[in-house]
């Protein structure tokens, strides 16, 4: 025979101020936890969406980052030329020979000058990444002096709004659009033409040569071939993962950081827990004398203890996360230490972190409510009556 | 004497529930150190920064090089005592994980300008006569066991290919915030090399390092500089070298942002648990406060325990939390290697942690005290039992 | 009525009092217009069924609640209209506190219980020891001077709440229900012990009890019944019949 559940709720009730701070206590934990796996959960998401599935990036071999890369004339036309290349309408290869640099530009405000990536495109950039679409303006017209902005760099700094100029590279360029890259890391950057940017950096190497396959199977062979040829010295990879491996060392930073501040913190909330527990038991001890002489076993004087700390947790967690998901509106900048260049994210709650941090906080209120809820238990009914 | 005695048996009445309290308040109060420390390691390379040296950098972004030419030019400036340059090589050891900088220097000006690495005489003739020689700070060579003689093969990512550097000296820091992390070798070595591969990037600088005579001169200098190759191939920008790593620091701010607000946080947890430890207890001695009110002692006498008894735990957590951050942050440095490359609790963290230990014991015993202040005579005797 | 008709100085003189309590939103008279005099010396038992307002009564002549209406005057001063920081001095002063359950602190020994008032007061730390040991001797616990209350019997512990009570030389002292948590006989030393306060130190006492055996130390017992102050009759011969 289970005590009643409204015993616990009530209980809880009865003491209000100490159930609030110690499911408040609680809710900062979930909170700091949840917030952190959002963090880590938006930048992968930023960068998965940043890569399609059937498109491969070549790089310099061991350059990490497209900014270190470099790939000369000759080795870009010999990876234009492979027949696993899928070919455009007009019967040209999807391919963009891209050259990536970066810029100091101030922020807007502060004045920070802060690094943004400048990507020059080559014909089929934009067919290579369908989520890029024009929000305002236009798109640049090739052979021009004429660029375009990320919608996260857009506004942000300082000659990024429509019509502006920008000086790099020793000439001026014209914004006359701004570009919505679908939340990826394009949206962080600015576009313009290659050849012009090969020009004005006065470069003779791309960074990078971005291909579609025809089909995403042959990519191994692919790479076998190109990796094998000695005139080559290139890394073949997928967008997808060349970009997860970009923001691998923010990603473990951030996650590693996360969890173990989560863990720390959380024996905080679980000595709040535990401390609440305890004086609730030594407070009831009658009242526990009362309910096993009435017939309630040790096991159910165990069970309505431990759900009422459950029933703290949950309280935390509805409140923690309550919070966490209001951060979904904050957007984070930051400069990424392996490109070196600004990039922004936002906080995503997916189900996923819904349901660890839930699992989380029922944890600490398991752990921290445990120990008085075996206190409770094994009272003596003689001895707990007698405390009345 | 009465009071404080109350205070202390009072304080150590329900010794589990007090022990439970100042566990929580030693976990936060040390966690809260070490994050203050984390953020002050970020700030490390900024505050050692000498105020008399100059950062001359390609404007368009520090990706760009100068050309060598640049040195005999920013020499010839008015105010400036000498110039050096350095490269920054990017390379991999053994994983990439491993991180820690790598700069190709000219040795002689860049020893001669950074006095707090301190380079045993000897070894450094040594490392000058080896063009494949290098030097690398303590920090670096304890975590990876590296020692004088061994040789550290470093995979390029700017300049490509496995390079291989025998380490021939060890540098000290004159000071304990002085980065032992680096890895100095040879700009010629690299140079002469890249010119053999034939790349198109020989006699590229990354920046100039330049040492004006008085740091009151330092903003006169940096014009100077920039004016001088205005409107040339590669425009310079000048400043400080604190000007200049403040400015890798602004741009990962978001993340220092990040840390500082959770440090925050962890305080604001234990805050709750020791109000909720405080309130409990009020309540539980609200016929006790009742008798001492119902003898002449006034509220403020009343309050004055509830106020005694959090600041004393508040005290003893602190006192323990700042203790145990020592050993913890050693530790912690240790494992995270040349990543942090300067990690040292600062007399500024400990007097924050004190500060905020004692925001925690007022601001918890706010709420109880004004209620065993307050609470009726008659009602508080009531509550006997 | 009989007692407010003596001409006697009285020490207390309680004029017309009235208290009511609001109890969830309703509002419950708790005394009403009550009349009193207590004279110095005097050893009163105030009696009655609970919920009839004795305690009540106990608690504003002893300076701890506030009547709505009337005055006590308290050797000519109206204590019912003095700030709460005056009324705390005047409790600390004039009255000495004897509860059903001792109220002693339990973190103090039986010592340092006794010493509580006296740290109000400017004695020094010698000053305060003697009379410390003088209190504590006479409520014969000298031998128990270092124990906690948690090491005393209920009994002792009553003891050493009088000893706190007279320790600072009041005029008065009020004891609400002292031997109601006591067995018969510890009640029987309880009960000594105040008549000696009364007769040898000729403490002014005002004592709520419903114990029968109690009230028969006192010299006069008034009856408390639905707030108002009905009969005072004298207990001897009470007790001879």
């Amino acid at each position: 025979m289970p005590v009643p559940v409204a015993y616990s709720l009530r209980n809880l009730w009865a003491r209000k101020l100490t159930t609030v701070l110690t499911a408040g206590g609680m809710a900062l934990v979930v909170f700091v936890f949840a917030a952190v796996l959002m963090l880590d959960a938006g930048l992968r998401a930023t960068l998965v969406a940043t890569g399609q599935p059937d498109n491969i990036l070549v790089t310099r071999r061991s350059s990490g980052t497209e900014i270190q890369s470099g790939v000369d004339r000759a080795q870009a036309a010999i990876v234009e030329s492979q027949p696993e290349i899928a070919l455009g309408p007009g019967g040209a290869p999807v391919v963009s020979k891209e050259v990536v640099v970066l810029i100091a530009q101030p922020k807007r405000g502060t004045g920070v000058p802060t690094n943004v990536t400048v990507r020059g495109v080559g014909a089929a950039g934009l067919a290579l990444r369908p989520q890029v679409r024009v929000v305002a303006g236009r798109m640049f017209r090739p052979g021009t002096a004429e660029i375009v902005v990320g919608r996260s760099i857009a506004e942000r700094f300082e000659g990024t709004g429509l019509g502006e100029r920008i000086r790099f590279g020793g000439r001026e360029w014209t914004v006359v659009g701004a570009f919505d890259a679908g939340g990826s890391a394009f949206d962080s950057e600015l576009w313009g033409d290659g050849e012009q940017m090969m020009q004005a950096f006065r470069r003779q190497v791309f960074s990078s040569v971005a291909a579609r396959l025809a089909d995403p199977g042959q990519f191994d062979a692919l790479r076998a071939r190109l990796e094998a040829d000695p005139r080559l010295t290139l890394d073949v990879k997928r967008e997808r993962s060349f970009y997860e491996e970009q923001s691998q060392a923010m990603s473990n930073f951030i996650s590693y950081l996360g969890v173990t501040l989560s863990v720390i913190f959380s024996v905080g909330a679980m000595i709040g827990a535990m401390i609440t527990m305890y004086a609730a038991v030594a407070n009831r001890t009658a009242e526990i004398g009362a309910l096993r002489a009435l017939g309630f076993r040790r096991g159910a004087i165990l069970a309505a203890f431990l759900a009422e700390a459950l029933f703290l947790a949950l309280l935390g967690w509805a409140v923690g996360i309550a919070f966490a998901a209001a951060m979904q509106a904050v957007q984070i900048s930051t400069m990424n230490w392996q490109s070196f260049s600004e990039l922004a994210f936002r906080f995503t709650l997916t189900r996923e972190i819904v349901v660890k941090s839930l699992l989380f906080a029922l944890a600490m209120g398991f752990v921290g409510g445990f120990l008085p809820a075996v206190r409770a238990a094994r009272l003596r009914i003689v001895d707990a009556l007698r405390a009345a | 004497m009465q009071f404080a005695k109350l205070v202390l048996r009072n304080a150590l009445r329900h010794k589990l529930r007090t022990a439970l309290t100042v566990l929580g308040l030693v976990v936060a109060i040390a966690s809260f150190g070490l994050l203050q420390t984390v953020v002050g390691a970020w700030y490390a390379g900024a505050e050692s920064a000498a105020p008399t040296r100059l950062v001359t950098r390609n404007a368009v972004s520090l990706v760009f090089p100068l050309p060598l030419g640049y040195r005999d030019k920013i020499r010839s400036v008015d105010g400036v005592r000498s110039v050096s340059y350095a490269n920054w090589f990017a390379g991999i050891y053994q994983d990439p994980k491993n991180f820690f900088p790598q700069l190709a220097v000219e040795p002689r000006t860049y020893f001669d300008m950074y006095r707090d690495y301190l380079v045993p005489a000897d070894d450094f003739a040594a490392f000058l006569r080896d063009r494949k020689g290098a030097v690398i700070g303590r920090k670096l060579a304890d975590t990876h066991r590296l020692k004088v003689g061994d040789v550290m093969p470093l995979r390029g990512t700017i300049y490509p290919g496995t390079w291989e550097f025998t380490i021939r000296a060890i540098y000290d820091g004159a000071e304990q915030k002085t980065d032992t992390s680096q890895m100095f070798f040879h700009w010629d070595y690299l140079n002469e090399t890249v010119k053999k591969r034939g790349r198109g990037r020989a006699d590229q600088v990354g920046i100039y390092l330049v040492d004006v005579t008085d740091a009151d001169r330092a903003a006169e200098v940096s014009q100077a500089i920039d004016a001088l190759f205005r409107n040339s191939l590669a425009e310079t920008l000048t400043e400080t070298e604190r000007a200049f790593q403040i400015g890798f620091v602004k741009q990962t701010e978001a993340l220092v942002v990040a840390i500082r607000i959770v440090s925050y946080v962890v305080i604001a947890i234990i805050l709750a648990v020791m109000a909720n430890t405080m309130a409990m207890t009020a309540r539980e001695r609200l016929a006790e406060y009742a008798t001492l009110k119902a003898l002449g002692f006034s509220p403020a006498f009343v309050a004055a325990l509830i106020f005694g008894e959090s600041l004393a735990i508040a005290a003893v957590g602190a006192a323990a939390g700042i203790a145990l951050t020592f050993p913890v942050g050693d530790w912690f440095a240790q494992r995270v290697g040349t990543l942090i490359p300067v990690f040292e609790v600062s007399a500024q963290t400990v007097a924050l942690q004190a500060l905020c230990a004692l925001a925690v014991g007022v601001a918890a015993a706010i709420i109880p005290g004004r209620r065993a202040a307050r609470v009726r005579i008659v009602e508080g005797l009531r509550a006997v039992g | 009525m009989h007692a407010a008709e003596r001409p006697a100085p009285a020490l207390i003189r309680i004029r017309n009092l009235a208290k009511s309590y609001r109890r969830g939103g309703q509002v419950v008279p708790v005394l009403t217009d009550i009349t009193l005099d207590v004279r110095a010396g005097d050893f009163l038992g105030l009696m009655g069924p609970s919920g009839s307002g004795k305690s009540t009564l106990l608690n504003l002549i002893a300076g701890i609640d506030k009547p709505d209406a009337g005055e006590i005057l308290f050797d000519g001063v109206d204590i019912t209209r003095l700030g709460e920081r005056e009324l705390a001095d005047w409790r600390a002063g004039t009255v000495g506190f004897v509860f059903q359950f001792y109220n002693l602190m339990p973190v103090l020994t039986a010592y340092e219980n006794v010493e509580l008032p006296l740290t109000l007061t400017r004695l020094s730390r010698r000053e305060r020891r003697a009379h410390v040991e003088a209190a504590l001797a006479l409520v014969g616990l000298s031998e128990r001077m270092a124990h906690y209350p948690a090491e005393l019997s209920g009994g002792q512990q009553q003891r050493v709440a009088i000893a706190r009570a007279i320790i600072s030389d009041p005029r008065l002292i009020v004891a609400d229900e002292p031997t109601g948590d006591l067995d018969r006989h510890s009640a029987a030393e309880v009960l000594a012990l105040m008549d000696r306060l009364n007769t040898d130190l000729g403490k002014t006492i005002v004592m709520v009890t419903h114990d029968r055996r109690a009230a028969e130390r006192a010299h006069a017992i008034m009856y408390l019944d639905k707030g108002e102050l009905s009969t005072a009759a004298d207990v001897h011969e009470r007790s001879v019949r």
